[in-house]
């Protein structure tokens, strides 16, 4: 064992077993150009265990039904699975009842949603909506809208030279006409780990409501919006072993009672007439028509199999796994590393000097390693990191050291290949 | 297929040496292109000698600027090297003839000199975008010029 992880060890909680873990996922055995794959583009989206791809087959084949309308104990058993899952969700995160838990299509429609049915209805002119330059564009990109449709304002977070949130910035920026603070717990690109607690506590002081994404925290350590005080929490699914199309909009009771529905039709509605219509209770207004029921049991599955493995053991597995990256990657000399160096979410961004992103990954790809080039759906980061896209590297439950050596390894040729053009 | 083929020397050689980079003062046509996937952005510029017909003027200078991957910088510069000092009607045809090509149709690729060695990029499909992005720059001032016929 390399012994900077075995140092860690001795501090760290119980650890994962990987070995047994990539039994679970078969598709970690696919070969890849002729080499066996090292899947490092969990940020992106994770694999998925044989345990949530049978949890989907067996409801399809033993329970599936239109849940919430059918007579028939098909039905009932869809629905008793489906509601189920959304009790599972609700415990996973420690919201106080089922009912804070909406089913969406993913974490951005999570996140549109409370843009419209909260936004439309409590911003107006003159309003200010917080936020960061680090956001996915899923967290920024509705808030400029929700601002151009109501007349609000948008304000940034200041950076820190290492991609933290400047906390003084907050403070000068939170004042009486904030309505929203909206903030992500973990940045996809830059790896920071952003104190949202304390921005909760301000933000309530202040009288704003706190969106957080959740994307890229929930599938990799505790979160509980009890402890957080978050008003709004959007979780992706498939990014924590679930199906894709599944996502999660927690959101506190008596926020969600007083909103608008923002889809309308089937299930969501309390009575019909040919000219009105009344609203369900939460959360069912905000889920018009069928649901993705199998999603949601697959999502329960998935919740099932983390917490089997403890999510405070998953969140050291990585941050050994991403320390000891970092030291390898740092070692090289040439490759230039992005975000904080301490305490942070299990990715790394890099860039190679005078290597694009998409040809480290070319080359990466040809040894079997798959990481992420691109500007990860965060171009105004781009911008302030002054660089077009970068690389990604973000690891889970079913890496190891010998992946973090197959990726050290590959980006050695990269190096090698293109040394000739190399300025 | 292996990187060696994707990454040929002459694909090299105009990574490390573009040709025609940089930018006009007074460009009869211009068009910036995003690729979205990956943030790259290439600009071409175009300057026609003097003549009656738009399709008949000849590609007097041409020279693409922005950033992107070795493969999206290459095809640029073997772009502007092969429709350089051609009349626009030819330059359309190389033009067709390189997207062709791109998609993997079968044909004689012959007369597009360097960039035949971007053949290879065909066998990565999320790379064709890159090697097709300047081409498609140029398409637009093509069009843009070609208004100028109607």
């Amino acid at each position: 064992m390399n012994p900077l992880v075995a140092g860690l060890n001795r501090v760290g909680a119980r650890q994962l077993d990987t070995e047994r873990i990539k039994k679970d996922f078969p598709i970690l055995n696919t070969k890849i150009r002729g080499k066996s794959l090292v899947y490092l583009d969990n940020a992106a989206t994770t694999q998925k265990p044989i345990q949530v791809v049978n949890a989907l087959s067996s409801y399809y084949l033993e329970s599936n039904a239109n849940v919430h309308r059918a007579i028939h104990d098909l039905g009932a058993r869809a629905t008793e699975l489906y509601e189920g899952a959304r009790e599972r969700v609700a415990g996973f995160i420690g919201a106080s009842k089922p009912s804070e838990i909406v089913f969406t299509r993913n974490a951005t429609e999570a996140v549109n949603l409370v843009a419209y049915a909260w936004g439309r209805r409590n911003v107006g002119p003159g309003d200010e909506i917080i936020t960061t330059p680090m956001e996915h564009h899923s967290n920024l990109v509705p808030w400029q809208q929700l601002a151009g449709a109501t007349g609000a304002r948008l304000r940034f977070i200041d950076l820190t030279p290492d991609g933290r949130l400047d906390m003084e910035s907050f403070y000068r920026l939170l004042n009486e006409r904030t309505r929203l603070v909206a903030v992500s717990q973990g940045s996809n690109v830059l790896g920071t780990i952003n104190p949202v607690a304390e921005i909760c506590r301000a933000a309530r002081e202040a009288e704003a409501v706190v969106l957080v994404d959740g994307a890229q925290s929930v599938p990799h350590m505790p979160v509980n919006v009890a402890s957080l005080g978050c008003d709004f929490l959007a979780i992706s699914g498939h990014k924590m072993l679930g199906p894709t199309g599944i996502g999660v909009l927690y959101g506190r009771a008596d926020l969600l009672e007083a909103m608008d529905p923002f889809l309308f039709g089937g299930d969501m509605i309390s009575y019909v007439h040919l000219e009105t219509a009344g609203w369900n209770e939460i959360p069912y207004k905000f889920e018009a028509g069928t649901p993705n029921i199998a999603g949601a049991i697959g999502l329960a599955a998935a919740i099932d199999y983390l917490e089997g493995l403890g999510m405070e053991q998953i969140e050291s597995h990585e941050r050994q796994l991403v320390k000891l990256a970092m030291h390898r990657l740092g070692e090289l000399g040439y490759v230039e590393m992005h975000g904080p160096a301490g305490d942070r979410a299990g990715l790394i961004s890099f860039n190679i000097k005078g290597i694009h992103p998409h040809d480290v990954a070319t080359v990466l790809n040809e040894e079997g390693v798959a990481i992420r080039a691109g500007h990860h759906c965060a171009q105004p980061l781009m911008e302030w990191l002054n660089v077009p896209a970068t690389n990604r590297a973000s690891f889970y439950i079913y890496n190891d050291e010998e992946d973090v050596d197959r990726m050290v390894q590959a980006i050695t040729r990269v190096k090698e290949f293109f040394r000739h053009v190399i300025v | 297929m292996s990187l060696s083929e994707l990454y040929q020397e002459v694909m090299m050689d105009h990574y490390a040496h573009p040709r025609n980079c940089g930018t006009l003062e007074n460009p009869d046509a211009s068009w910036e292109l995003h690729n979205p996937t990956c943030g790259d952005l290439i600009k071409v510029e175009v300057a026609l000698e003097p003549g009656d017909k738009q399709s008949e003027r000849v590609v007097k200078d041409i020279r693409f600027s922005g950033q992107g991957c070795s493969i999206s910088q290459a095809s640029a510069s073997m772009m502007t090297q092969l429709v350089k000092g051609k009349r626009l009607s030819e330059a359309r045809e190389v033009l067709e003839r390189f997207l062709s090509m791109m998609k993997g149709e079968d044909g004689d690729f012959e007369s597009l000199g360097d960039a035949q060695a971007l053949q290879g990029v065909t066998r990565y499909p999320v790379r064709v975008k890159c090697a097709t992005l300047a081409w498609h720059a140029f398409e637009k001032c093509t069009g843009r010029l070609a208004e100028g016929d109607e």
